[in-house]
């Protein structure tokens, strides 16, 4: 079984690409368009590692990542923040709420594809 | 009509009692030496007379009362309106001789208080002048500063403790002038003048948070502390206000008063109008936060795009699809930058400008305030002392109080805690707490609420204040010491700035000006009711109507109203108003008032004109002569106008029957006349209040003199006199 990735962004724009590209990557690749349709989707499919942008309806990312942190049965889930907020406030909001790593957009995809190795990386290690 | 002496009635009465008993008394010796048959006879020849005796006593008893009266009104009616005059001469402050009359003792008697009056002005003139050469040079100095002040290109407003103010210069005057609703009338007066409050522009709240901060830095020894802060007005302007205190000295052998707090004993405020200034910062700010952050997503969406496009085994339809995705942003980038040049040009969110702070003065202030509000200990925990922050501190506390609050109010929790920690490029300020555990999603949605606790209300949100602050806040939970806590990053001050301002200076660059007698105006908290006569600030008002019934029509043509405060008559401060009364004048009425029709074409209405006096006597007494007419006209406009005036109201004309109850008259003029007050423009309402103004200063003593000193006992007092039972 290929690992699973969930994407949580509202912007097609962006999932068109990531899709592609981790699809390429060979990992399952799952996508939710907003906060509660990405809570919903970790819960049933429990995704090893969610790509979670931080403005979204219903839900933000923040809170996503918050809810997701409080709930035992998920602790394994790596999360990796995407955002256009660039400022070093949201930055450490994220990490200090539960998010493995934090990055901000724009980014190269390559880096994308590394970090998303390196986190999925320390759980199989 | 004058009250009959008691005394006189029970003069008479003994009077009559005497007669009877005399009379009884020789009948009953004529009758013991009397033998039988001549009582017999004697009986016979009084029985039917005994209606010519006692109508005999009646005469001599009206006789002896008709006597009595004029025996009274000589001696002892004219001495006490002696006393009465000699007790004006006594409290005058300008020089006044009695008229002799009456008895050739009387007359001596009034030329002996002349002569004694004449020499006690005369001593009084000799210390008056030396009082007077002595004041020169503190005047001088004084106006010298006036001038100084009234150059300026700031408006700056000085005001004691409780916020009453003691100066200010001509160019607060138009500021407020700017700010006021009304034009004309009172022009700005109704808003600042001396001894009214700057509450009535100014935020209680905020300039209270300034003292205390001031106090923070005078206990740290800061040489010239100050604080500012910006708030909004009525009329949605910006107005930043910096403030500085007025500092006692402290004469040597009392000792240091506590805690600075004594020791400041008035605020200088400098006011700024920087909504221009603050708007054209927050619409550079927004613009740049539009291209910044708006555009993050739109680059990365593209960049994303172009990446996949680079890889060569891409199939049609998939490169033709990120193809799409790089066009569609672009369009919408354009479509963003022309929509931010557009709106950038446009009123945006206000920014607000910041102040610099020391990190532990803030942590220590709210200790104080959380602790006053929610009733729990608050500890200190890892403050790191070396912190300046940038805030906006008021706002900040009360978010800070707000949230503890809450905490308490809906989760019982006992110790609360407050962190300070800087990281590279912030501050970490947290509020700790341990006990229940609580969801996440109730915390967090107490940061979305308009704040409100006690009586503190807001309608910013924690988010507002955090977004102020361009910072962030979060809850987040310390399983491991069972604890929780909202951490709030804030932003660091420059370092250089502050330490500019803190390098004190001397402590002798401060001009020394403590000689402003409101300085030491008392507390004024008290209810109104309570306090000396002297010390209330009044409005003393006249109107000129077109005739004596308002039920009937009549109306308000002309409203005139002077303030006192401290004592003393403020002319420069006046209301003078004509009031279209929306009828004709009466022909009757024009030659009282000279109001004629063609003066009161286009001036404002009643329903215009009221509002603003009411403004301008607002926390103050009301005076006027014949008070309760001019209050009658003034509640039958309570609808219309949508004012009404609950102030105390005093009538010089109840209060002079209180002080003279044996004079003649009350009018006006004959009081004028009995105070030697000048009558200028009688029968301008301006003129009518200015004369009842100089009356009632005159009043004040002599009300002290009964014991009457506080508003209580004047009210109590005027409604007693005689002439309150007259209705109106």
């Amino acid at each position: 079984m290929t690992t699973k990735i969930l994407i949580a962004d509202d912007e097609p724009n962006i999932v068109i690409s990531l899709e592609y590209l981790l699809q390429r990557e060979g990992y399952t690749v799952l996508v939710a368009r907003d906060g509660q349709e990405a809570l919903d989707t970790i819960a049933r499919e429990q995704p090893a590692l969610v790509l979670l942008d931080v403005m979204m309806p219903h839900k933000t990312g923040f809170e996503v990542c918050q809810a997701v942190r409080a709930d035992e049965a998920l602790q394994g889930t790596k999360i990796l923040m995407l955002t256009a907020k660039g400022r070093e406030t949201d930055v450490a909001k994220g990490m200090a709420l539960g998010a493995n790593a934090y990055m901000t957009k724009p980014f190269s995809t390559r880096e994308l594809v590394q970090k998303v190795a390196e986190l999925l990386g320390e759980t199989s290690a | 009509m004058r009250k009959i002496d008691p005394r006189l009635v029970l003069a008479i009465a003994a009077a009559g009692l005497v007669m009877a008993l005399w009379l009884v008394l020789m009948s009953a010796i004529v009758w013991s030496t009397l033998d039988a048959p001549e009582r017999l006879a004697v009986g016979d020849v009084l029985a039917p007379r005994t209606v010519l005796v006692a109508m005999g006593w009646l005469l001599g008893l009206f006789l002896v009362a008709v006597t009595l009266h004029m025996l009274h009104r000589r001696y002892v009616g004219d001495p006490h309106r002696l006393i009465e005059k000699i007790r004006v001469v006594v409290t005058a402050t300008t020089p006044q001789q009695l008229t002799p009359r009456g008895t050739a003792e009387m007359q001596a008697m009034a030329r002996a208080v002349n002569e004694l009056a004449a020499q006690r002005d005369q001593l009084r003139g000799d210390v008056a002048e030396q009082v007077a050469r002595a004041s020169l040079r503190v005047q001088q100095e004084k106006n010298r500063l006036a001038a100084l002040m009234a150059e300026l290109n700031q408006s700056v407003v000085v005001c004691n403790r409780e916020g009453r103010i003691l100066l200010y210069n001509q160019r607060a005057r138009q500021q407020f002038r700017q700010l006021s609703q009304g034009a004309g009338a009172a022009a700005g007066a109704e808003l600042i003048g001396i001894g009214r409050s700057i509450y009535a522009v100014l935020d209680q709240q905020l300039v209270a948070h300034a003292l205390e901060r001031i106090h923070q830095a005078l206990g740290r020894g800061v040489a010239t502390p100050s604080a500012q802060f910006v708030t909004t007005t009525q009329g949605g302007h910006l107005l930043r206000v910096q403030v500085a205190p007025v500092r006692e000295s402290v004469p040597p052998g009392e000792g240091e008063a506590p805690e600075g707090l004594q020791t400041v004993s008035g605020l200088v405020l400098m006011l700024d109008d920087v909504t221009a200034s603050v708007q054209e910062e927050a619409e550079r700010d927004q613009l740049m936060h539009g291209l910044t952050e708006g555009s993050r997503a739109s680059l990365a969406n593209i960049q994303a795009a172009v990446d996949m496009l680079g890889y060569a085994d891409l199939e049609p339809a998939m490169r033709e699809r990120f193809l799409g995705v790089v066009r569609d942003e672009v369009g919408a980038m354009g479509r963003r930058i022309n929509d931010l040049a557009h709106r950038a040009t446009q009123r945006l969110k206000t920014r607000w400008p910041m102040e610099d702070m020391l990190g532990a003065d803030l942590v220590t202030a709210a200790q104080r305030r959380i602790a006053q509000h929610c009733d729990r200990p608050v500890t200190l925990d890892a403050i790191d002392t070396s912190l300046w922050l940038k805030v906006d501190s008021y706002t900040l506390l009360l978010a800070l109080t707000y949230l503890a609050h809450r905490l308490v109010d809906e989760f019982e929790v006992r110790f609360l805690q407050l962190r300070l920690q800087g990281t590279a490029t912030h501050a970490q300020l947290d509020l700790v707490w341990s006990g229940q555990a609580m969801s996440n999603e109730t915390v967090m949605s107490w940061e979305m609420d308009a704040m409100r606790f006690g009586s503190e209300r807001s309608p910013l949100t924690v988010r507002d204040v955090v977004e102020r602050h361009g910072g962030e806040m979060w809850f987040e939970r310390e399983r491991a010491r069972h604890q929780a806590f909202f951490r709030f990053m804030l932003p660091l001050a420059s370092v250089q700035g502050v330490v500019d301002a803190e390098l004190g200076e001397s402590e002798y660059s401060r001009p020394e000006y403590y000689d402003f007698d409101l300085f030491k105006m008392a507390d004024q908290s008290s209810a109104l009711d309570d306090r000396p006569l002297s010390e209330l600030t009044y409005t003393v008002f006249d109107t000129e109507t077109t005739g004596l019934n308002p039920a009937d029509g009549d109306a308000i043509i002309q409203i005139g109203a002077a303030r006192i405060v401290n004592g003393k008559l403020l002319r420069q401060e006046c209301f003078d108003q004509l009031v279209d009364p929306g009828r004709r004048i009466p022909a009757a009425s024009i030659p009282i008032h000279g109001i004629t029709d063609d003066m009161v074409v286009g001036k404002p209405g009643i329903a215009q004109v009221l509002p603003l006096f009411h403004a301008y006597a607002q926390d103050t007494v009301l005076v006027a002569h014949n008070a309760a007419f001019d209050m009658r006209f003034l509640q039958l406009q309570e609808e219309a106008s949508g004012v009404a005036f609950h102030q105390p109201v005093l009538d010089t004309l109840l209060l002079s029957a209180v002080v003279h109850p044996q004079q003649e008259s009350h009018r006006l003029e004959a009081i004028a006349e009995r105070f030697n007050v000048t009558v200028l423009g009688r029968h301008t309402a301006l003129g009518d209040a200015l004369v009842t103004a100089e009356i009632w200063l005159r009043l004040i003593p002599l009300l002290q003199e009964q014991g009457i000193h506080t508003l209580r006992q004047a009210r109590e007092a005027a409604q007693k006199t005689y002439y309150a039972r007259l209705k109106y």
